[in-house]
C-alpha cells in the first residue's frame, strides 16, 4: 500500500495504482482530465498531455521533487507522494498551454460535428481553453474516408489519443490501421484505405474522444442531447450484449456501449449489436441511463428534468394549497 | 598539445583495417579485461574514471551500467547509439569511418563487463557507407576471433550486429532507438520503465554513444583513476568536438576537458579563428539542441570568469546565461550571420523531425516554424516575438522525450540573446527582402 495525496486530499492505494487511478479514487475537480488514457487499454496514455501534474514530493524515501511535470496516467505511486493538480498555477498553465496545442489544427466544426455534446475536447476546451486563438495559420487537413461500410473518419479532427489503435490492437485479431507520417503530418489511416472489417472495429468510434472517428448509421440524423440514453440488452453470442440505446421517440437511433463517468465504455461490444439491431424489439430495456459529469447530455436528462417536473409539482401543491 | 586518446591514429594509412590496427596497440583492452578482468573490474575502472556519456547528456557511464538490472536467465544488450543526427554533430562518423575498430573494440569490453551476449550498432541511414565500413571491420574481427564463440580462448562469447536506421532523427532518442530496432515506428517509450530495466525485446539494455564506447578502451589500458585526471571536476578525459561554422580549420578535434573556449576557437592547433578576421558573433556550443551564447557570454561567464569546455562551466548561469556541452557539436556564428535565418532553419528541422505522438511538440513545432517563416519573409507581427516565448515555454518540460526541449531551447535563447535582431526583423519587412542567408542586424540597420 502507497499513501499520497493529491492537492491535500490523501489517499491509500495499492502499489502500482498511477496518480490518475488515485485521483479518481478521491475524486471531484482534482482528478486530471485525460483524452489518450483509457483504463480498459494496456500502455494507453502518455500521450496527448492534459494530465500532467507535478509532484513536489517524490516518496517517502526519496523525497526529492520529480524536475518535470508528470502524466499521471503513466506516473505509479509511491508510498508518501505529494502531487499537486488544480492547486498549483504552474499545472494549470501547462495545461492551457497542451489544451491550445491540440486545439490549434482541430476544425472547431462543433455545430456540424456528430460528437458535439460528449465530446472530450469540447469539455477541456471549455474548461481550460482561451477563449480566443492566437493560431493564424491556415489548419491542416485531411480528406474524410470511409473506413469500411460502418465507420467514417474525420482525419481532420483527430488529435493522435493512439485509443483506436490500441483497440484494435488489444480487442481484435488483426489490426490494419496505424499511423503514418509523422509530426504534424501524422494521420492514422490503414494506408490503402481499407476497409476495418472485423466484429469489435466499432469500438474504435467509441474510444474516439473527438468526432475523428463517427458511427455511419448514426451520422448527422440527431444531435446526441436530443436522444435519450437507455440501459438495454439482448442475448449475444460474441459480446456481452450489455449497451446502451440512444432513442428517439421509439426510434433507434445509435447503439453505443455503456459509458462510465469518465467517459470509458464498461465493456466493448461487437458490431452485430451497435449497428445491426436498430429496433426496441431486439432489445431488453432496462431503464435510462444515468449520465455523469462531463457532456451537456446530462443537462437535458431524465434526472434533472425529473427534478424539475417535482419541483414543479411541488410548487402546483403549494399554490393550490395557498388557495 | 592536449592529450588524444580516441583518434590519436587517425592519419595512420589503412587503420582501418585490423592488422595495421593491431600494430598500433588495436585490441589490447579486450585482451586485458577478458583475461585479468572480471566484468565487475571493468565497470569499477569505468565508474573510477568518471567517464560521462558523450551523446548529450553527459551522464556518467559508470553509474548507467551499475543501473543494469541482472536478472537470472534473461539476455541482456548492449547498443550502440550511432544515430548521430544532431545538427552540427559529426564525431562519430569520423571516428567510425577512420578508425572503426576502436568502436568495435569497446563494443567487445563493454559487453563483457555488462554481460552482454548480443550486441548492436545502430547507424542512421544516411551513413551508409559507414555501415558498410563497420561491417567489413566485424568480419575481419570475426576472423580473428575476436567476436564469435569463446572470445582469444576465453570462455565469454559475444555477437555485434550492425542495424542500419531510415534515417530520423528522433531515433537518436534512447528508446525510439530501441523501438526502431525492434522493427517498430521509431516513438520514444514512456518512461518508466527505463532500458536499464526493460530495453530491447523488453530485456534489460544499456545505450551508449559511440565515444563513450570507443572511450572504454583507454580507460581499461590506462586505468580509471589515471583517465580521471586528465580533465576538470568531474569532467573527466577528453571529448571529441565537431567544430563548424565560420572558422578556418573546421572538422573534428579531440580536446582534453577543460581547455578554454577562446583558445579552441582561436588557437591554430583547433580552429584557427573567425574566417576572414570577422568578429565573433555566436557560439552554439552543443549541437543544435542547446541554447545559442553570445560571443560575450561563450567567452566568459556571467562572473567574468572564463569559460572551459567542460559540463559544468559551460552551464554555467543555468539557461540565462550558460548553455551545454551537449554532444560537441561547435558551431560558430561570425558578425555575418542571421540569428533569425538561423533559428528558422533550426526550427524547421525539429519540425521535420517531430515523431507527433504527444501535442506539445508535435503542434508547437510546427506553428514556432510557421511563425519564424513568417518573420525571414518580412510578415512578423510585433507581437509574434512574445508569442514565440510563449510557445516555446509551454512545450519545454511538458514533452514525452526531449526533442520538445531541443525544439524549445534554440528559440529561447536566440530570444532571449538577440531579441533586437527579431524586432529588426519584424520593424523593416521592406529592407529584409531579396537578403541572402547570411544578412546581419549591423547591414539591416542601414551600413
Amino acid at each position: 500500500m502507497a499513501k499520497v495525496t493529491i492537492d491535500g486530499h490523501s489517499i491509500e492505494v495499492a502499489d502500482g495504482t498511477t496518480i490518475l487511478q488515485a485521483a479518481r479514487m478521491i475524486g471531484g475537480d482534482i482528478v486530471p482530465p485525460t483524452m489518450c488514457y483509457y483504463s480498459k487499454l494496456k500502455t494507453s496514455g502518455g500521450y496527448c498531455r492534459t494530465c500532467i501534474v507535478k509532484v513536489t514530493k517524490g516518496s517517502e524515501k526519496d523525497p526529492r521533487p520529480m524536475p518535470k511535470p508528470v502524466a499521471s496516467c503513466r506516473t505509479t505511486v509511491m508510498d508518501g507522494m505529494e502531487v499537486v493538480n488544480i492547486t498549483s498555477p504552474e499545472v494549470l498553465e501547462a495545461r492551457r498551454g497542451v489544451v491550445e496545442f491540440l486545439l490549434i489544427n482541430h476544425p472547431l466544426d462543433c455545430p456540424i460535428c456528430d460528437q458535439a455534446g460528449e465530446c472530450h475536447l469540447q469539455d477541456l476546451g471549455y474548461e481550460h481553453g482561451l477563449a480566443k486563438t492566437r493560431y493564424d495559420f491556415p489548419r491542416r487537413t485531411f480528406n474524410t474516408i470511409d473506413i469500411g461500410p460502418y465507420i467514417k473518419m474525420h482525419m481532420t479532427r483527430c488529435i493522435m489519443c493512439f485509443r483506436c489503435v490500441k483497440t484494435a490492437d488489444q480487442i481484435t485479431d488483426y489490426r490494419v490501421h496505424g499511423m503514418l507520417n509523422r509530426g504534424d503530418a501524422s494521420e492514422i489511416s490503414t494506408y490503402i484505405q481499407k476497409a476495418i472489417d472485423n466484429d469489435f472495429s466499432g469500438n474504435i468510434i467509441d474510444v474516439c474522444p473527438v468526432g475523428a472517428l463517427t458511427d455511419r448509421t448514426f451520422r448527422f440524423k440527431s444531435r446526441v442531447w436530443f436522444t435519450k440514453p437507455m440501459d438495454a440488452h439482448r442475448n449475444c453470442t460474441k459480446c456481452s450484449g450489455k449497451v446502451a440505446l440512444w432513442l428517439k421517440g421509439n426510434d433507434v437511433l445509435r447503439v453505443t456501449g455503456r459509458k462510465d463517468k469518465w467517459g470509458e465504455v464498461e465493456e466493448f461490444i461487437c458490431n452485430e449489436c451497435r449497428f445491426e439491431k436498430k429496433d426496441v424489439k431486439d432489445w431488453t430495456i432496462e431503464g435510462p441511463r444515468h449520465i455523469d459529469r462531463h457532456s451537456v447530455i446530462s443537462a437535458n436528462h431524465y434526472e434533472s428534468l425529473a427534478k424539475l417536473k417535482l419541483d414543479i409539482g411541488k410548487q402546483q401543491k403549494a399554490l393550490s394549497t395557498k388557495k | 598539445m592536449g592529450k588524444k586518446l580516441l583518434i590519436h591514429n587517425d592519419k595512420v594509412p589503412n587503420i582501418h583495417t585490423l592488422q595495421v590496427y593491431r600494430e598500433h596497440g588495436g585490441y589490447a583492452s579486450v585482451e586485458k579485461a577478458l583475461k585479468s578482468m572480471t566484468p565487475n573490474d571493468v565497470v569499477e575502472e569505468v565508474k573510477k574514471s568518471g567517464l560521462r556519456g558523450r551523446g548529450g547528456a553527459g551522464f556518467p557511464t559508470g553509474m548507467k551500467w551499475s543501473f543494469l538490472a541482472k536478472p537470472e536467465g534473461v539476455e541482456r544488450y548492449l547498443v550502440c547509439n550511432a544515430d548521430e543526427s544532431e545538427p552540427g554533430t559529426f564525431k562519430d562518423r569520423y571516428l567510425m569511418e577512420k578508425i572503426p575498430h576502436a568502436l568495435i573494440e569497446g563494443m567487445i569490453t563493454s559487453s563483457f563487463a555488462l554481460g552482454a551476449k548480443t550486441s548492436y550498432i545502430y547507424i542512421r541511414g544516411e551513413y551508409f557507407y559507414v555501415a558498410r565500413i563497420l561491417e567489413a571491420a566485424i568480419e575481419e574481427a570475426y576472423a580473428a576471433g575476436l567476436l564469435g564463440k569463446n572470445i582469444l580462448g576465453t570462455d565469454f562469447s559475444h555477437d555485434c550486429y550492425v542495424q542500419v536506421g531510415g534515417g530520423a532523427y528522433i531515433c537518436g532518442e534512447e528508446t525510439a532507438l530501441l523501438e526502431s530496432l525492434e522493427g517498430k515506428r521509431g516513438n520514444p517509450r514512456i518512461k518508466p520503465p527505463f532500458p536499464a530495466i526493460a530495453g530491447l525485446y523488453g530485456c534489460p539494455t544499456v545505450v551508449n554513444n559511440v565515444e563513450t564506447i570507443a572511450a572504454v578502451c583507454p580507460i581499461i589500458m590506462m586505468g580509471g583513476d589515471e583517465y580521471a585526471k586528465i580533465g576538470v571536476g568531474r569532467s573527466t578525459g577528453t571529448k571529441l568536438i565537431s567544430a563548424s561554422g565560420h572558422i578556418n580549420k573546421p572538422g573534428v578535434y579531440e580536446i582534453e576537458l577543460g581547455l578554454p573556449v577562446e583558445e579552441f576557437i582561436y588557437s591554430d592547433e583547433y580552429c584557427g579563428g573567425i574566417i576572414n578576421g570577422r568578429k565573433l558573433k555566436a557560439v552554439i556550443a552543443g549541437g543544435s539542441s542547446v541554447p545559442v551564447l553570445p560571443a560575450e557570454l561563450i567567452l566568459k561567464n556571467d562572473k567574468g570568469e572564463p569559460r572551459l569546455m567542460t559540463y559544468e562551466s559551460l552551464s554555467e548561469g543555468g539557461f540565462a546565461t550558460g548553455t551545454m556541452l551537449g554532444s560537441g557539436g561547435f558551431m560558430v556564428y561570425d558578425e555575418t550571420t542571421s540569428i533569425v535565418k538561423n533559428l528558422y532553419t533550426l526550427a524547421r528541422f525539429y519540425h521535420h523531425e517531430s515523431c507527433g505522438q504527444c501535442s506539445p511538440c508535435r503542434e508547437g513545432t510546427g506553428w514556432m516554424e510557421k511563425i519564424l517563416h513568417r518573420i525571414v519573409e518580412g510578415h512578423g507581427k510585433p507581437s509574434d516575438i512574445d508569442l514565440l516565448w510563449d510557445i516555446q515555454r509551454k512545450i519545454e518540460g511538458n514533452t514525452i522525450c526531449p526533442l520538445g526541449d531541443a525544439a524549445a531551447w534554440p528559440v529561447a535563447s536566440a530570444i532571449r540573446h538577440f531579441r533586437a535582431e527579431f524586432e529588426e526583423y519584424i520593424n523593416n519587412p521592406s529592407k529584409i527582402k531579396d537578403v541572402k542567408h547570411y544578412y546581419s542586424v549591423n547591414q539591416l540597420a542601414g551600413a
